[in-house]
């Protein structure tokens, strides 16, 4: 093989995984990711059954029920809308009535959101940031939520330490499944 | 008085550092050698100003000095004395000093034991050091610095996350940190050898120890990391795909594609202008993880701009690094001469195969994780890209490669013989099928891609041994002979066979542990009896008791297997009255290399209580892989060749050209 034949050969190999490596990422670009809504969103957009997403809200003060063998239902609002969610299994440790919550799975046909996993992926405010984020878009954030432990110098302290050094664990951040 | 020492010695440090950026490159221009040790003093020098400083905020923490906002905000005087010399680095300033102190080391250990590198490539190494030094201490002086003081100091702290209240924070990030921040020495000689636009054989000689020095540490600290999340979050999950862990394997997965071809680079003098690329990008995707996980932009962009200061910064050093070296790269790359001709079927092309590999998966990664950022940023649409993603793209990358591994070693330099590396590894072919036949037949009715991928991991086991079996010629040769040759093997060579075993080892625990993991939820009152993978669980009561910060509520269970009483287990929670938060303490129990696995949930009003048990089968072979793999590197370190400051290049070099 001459040198040029040779370098080709590599090139042509290092192209084909590329092309691999593409082609895994755009088809598990279509299937694998998850979409994050609110109880509102949820109401407009006509979510089928079946498909998944994540669930934010807030947990209705008074709407936790606790069924036989850990079974949960309570229901997730965010002011406009709310949407019953069922659950089996441990909450996590943060997880309150009147607070943020993140929850994954689908809506079944009769319109209850029927979740795999409640996430507790927030920090001592009780807030998880994409439902922070999603109420303060629609205009619905209250200062109180975020209030709760903001009596020191700086609000963003309580995620600042839970980040605290690179890769270690965070605050809740994992799944309950 | 303390504080303000610590502040000071961290302004004369970013002094030296501007001295030490600027200087020595002047100094090799002007071909003035006592302007280019200048590097090596400053080097020095910084190194115990960093260290005056880190060890004044330590001093802080230790004496609960209240007055300073880094103490008041992450300690109590409560505090256990570990956690908190451990809470200097649990929190964004202070692991931001930690990070400078372990870049001002490996470039004082770089000036130390670099008294064999040529004057100038000394002098350009440790400057490009300092220039990233130089940006990070302004980055902690401007808008993170760990000595403000407060005005009206409280009495008490507000304490430390109770989740990293573990001996875990002790050793974890100063792991990930060497390994991380080493890098950056590879970046360094990678930089300084542009500029000087030479580059040969010797270079990678130097380069390699320090880039395995930082891979081995970048190894335990993700495995550490990860069984740390493991028992501590109390999920019984070791890897999330979260965008944190993603920052800390990214640099890993280019670490060892730079590791492979530093070989080729060392010893056929190919693949320089790669290997180059593959040293800026190591430290690129070290500072795109530093960048990422404290900035604050993963838990939302719209957290960046809550603080927009760090962000921007870190941002701007990111940029203004990243894009620098590659410009310069862009432009310099051209000028390294191309060396070493090879066939594809050759070790080379082996090792080429494994960098493709490598850096494809990493890109997989990058993909995967910045994606929700910028189609966040686009489009305002919030996703989450989670494992089925990183298992649809990383899984079938990682693949192929494992199947190559085994023939890499086995391949001449130069030119191979794939048919005859081939009937080498039939040994190990057959041990995989025969693992391949009696998982499947063990298992039947199960899950048919697991039986596959341990077939795949014996084949990669046993091939790493094949290997060395054909080094010592062992079973061709008598036994006494084939025992002596193994003695005068080079480390190295043990190096790769331990590391290749080890990433075999670890997935055989990856695939036994999600295939096979068994799982009980139950909410039990005492007297109650779980049963789970052939063991009893039995609740023998709930009792509380008081930590020197929190409240503990413990409850204790008795395991049994065949009526016989094993041990005892008491997962408990933890309420930290300070922040007023919980923590759920795990119980584990290692049976072999499996695990049981308890962490509770929330007592009910009747006294039930909600319990998660897990049976891990094969669980710690996760983590042996990468302990494996680590201790491979070492051994490899230790080889004479590769011991720093070994290599004489400078004249043997020439005595070579002489020769010739």
């Amino acid at each position: 093989m001459t040198r040029k034949q040779r370098r080709l050969t590599i090139i042509g190999g290092s192209l084909a995984v590329l092309a691999v490596a593409a082609a895994l990422v755009l088809n598990a670009m279509r299937d694998s990711i998850v979409f994050f809504s609110t109880p509102a969103m949820v109401m407009e957009k006509h979510v089928q059954p079946g498909k998944r997403f994540r669930l934010g809200g807030l947990v209705q003060p008074g709407s936790l029920v606790r069924g036989d063998n850990l079974a949960v239902t309570f229901q997730v609002a965010d002011g406009r809308a709310s949407l019953p969610v069922s659950y089996k299994g441990l909450l996590p440790d943060l997880f309150r009535e009147g607070q943020g919550v993140v929850a994954e799975g689908a809506l079944d046909p009769s319109g209850v959101f029927k979740a795999d996993t409640v996430l507790a992926k927030h920090d001592e405010n009780y807030m998880p940031k994409d439902v922070a984020d999603a109420l303060k878009k629609q205009g619905l954030w209250k200062e109180e939520y975020g209030a709760r432990r903001n009596d020191g110098a700086r609000s963003e302290t309580g995620s600042g330490a839970s980040r605290a050094a690179q890769g270690a664990p965070q605050t809740g951040q994992g799944a309950m499944r | 008085m303390i504080a303000e020492a610590g502040h000071y010695a961290l302004v004369l440090a970013l002094a030296l550092a501007l001295i030490q950026s600027t200087l020595p490159i002047l100094g090799s221009r002007w071909r003035d050698a006592a302007l280019m040790n200048v590097a090596r003093s400053t080097a020095i020098a910084q190194l115990m100003f960093v260290a005056v400083s880190f060890a004044a905020l330590i001093t802080l923490h230790v004496s609960s000095d209240f007055s300073v906002v880094n103490v008041f905000e992450n300690s109590h005087s409560m505090k256990p004395l570990i956690y908190k010399i451990t809470g200097v680095w649990g929190n964004h300033e202070g692991s931001m000093l930690l990070w400078v102190s372990i870049l001002a080391l490996f470039g004082g250990l770089v000036a130390m034991f670099g008294n064999n590198l040529p004057l100038s490539l000394r002098a350009h190494v440790l400057a490009v050091q300092a220039w990233v030094a130089s940006a990070f201490y302004l980055f902690i002086l401007i808008t993170s610095n760990p000595f403000l003081r407060i005005a009206n100091p409280p009495i008490e702290g507000r304490d430390l996350n109770p989740v990293l209240q573990d001996i875990g924070l002790a050793v974890h990030p100063p792991m990930l940190y060497l390994g991380y921040v080493g890098f950056s020495i590879s970046f360094s000689f990678a930089v300084a050898a542009l500029i000087e636009g030479r580059i040969d054989a010797a270079w990678a000689r130097w380069v390699r120890p320090w880039t395995l020095v930082a891979w081995i540490f970048l190894t335990l600290g993700i495995a550490m990391g990860s069984y740390w999340a493991y028992y501590e979050l109390g999920w019984g999950g070791w890897w999330f795909w979260d965008p944190v862990e993603n920052a800390s394997l990214m640099p890993w997965l280019a670490g060892t594609a730079l590791l492979h071809s530093l070989v080729v680079m060392e010893k056929r003098n190919a693949l320089k202008v790669w290997t180059i690329l593959l040293s800026i990008l190591a430290f690129s995707l070290s500072l795109l993880g530093t960048f990422l996980v404290r900035s604050g932009v993963l838990t939302s962009v719209h957290a960046f701009a809550t603080d927009p200061t760090r962000g921007v910064f870190i941002l701007l050093i990111l940029c203004i690094f990243i894009g620098g070296s590659l410009s310069l790269y862009a432009w310099r790359a051209s000028a390294l001469k191309q060396g070493g001709l090879f066939a594809p079927i050759s070790r080379e092309g082996a090792l080429v195969l494994n960098n493709l590999f490598l850096t494809s998966a990493c890109a997989t990664v990058l993909v995967g994780t910045l994606y929700p950022l910028a189609l966040e940023v686009i489009t305002g649409d919030k996703i989450s890209v989670g494992a089925p993603f990183f298992n649809l793209t990383f899984g079938p990358l990682f693949l192929p490669l494992m199947i190559a591994v085994p023939f890499g070693p086995l391949l001449a330099w130069k030119r191979g013989d794939l048919l005859g590396a081939a009937q080498r590894l039939i040994g190990a072919g057959v041990a995989a099928l025969i693992a391949v036949a009696t998982v499947w037949a063990w298992t039947l009715g199960g899950s048919t891609f697991a039986p596959l991928a341990i077939g795949l991991a014996v084949f990669v086991i046993v091939g790493a041994l094949s290997d060395l079996a054909e080094r010592i010629g062992l079973f061709r040769v008598p036994l006494g002979t084939a025992l002596q040759r193994a003695g005068g093997l080079p480390r190295s060579s043990w190096g790769t066979v331990f590391a290749h075993a080890g990433v075999g080892i670890a997935l055989i625990g990856i695939v036994c542990e999600t295939t096979w993991n068994s799982e009980y939820i139950g909410s039990m009152k005492p007297a109650d009896v779980a049963r789970i993978a052939g063991y009893e669980l039995k609740l023998d009561g709930v009792r509380s008791s008081q930590g020197p910060n929190y409240r503990e509520m413990i409850a204790q269970f008795s395991v049994r297997s065949d009526g016989r009483l094993l041990d005892t287990m008491t997962p408990s929670k933890r309420n930290f009255t300070t922040r007023g938060s919980t923590t759920t303490e795990a119980a584990l129990l290692t049976r072999g290399v499996s695990q049981l696995y308890i962490s509770l949930g929330d007592i009910a009003d009747d006294g039930r209580i909600a319990v998660r048990i897990y049976h891990k089968p094969l669980v710690l072979l996760i983590w042996f892989g990468p302990v494996l793999m680590a201790l491979g590197g070492m051994l490899s370190l230790s080889d004479r060749r590769l011991r720093v400051g070994a290599p004489k290049p400078a004249k043997s070099m020439r005595g070579l050209q002489a020769a010739e």
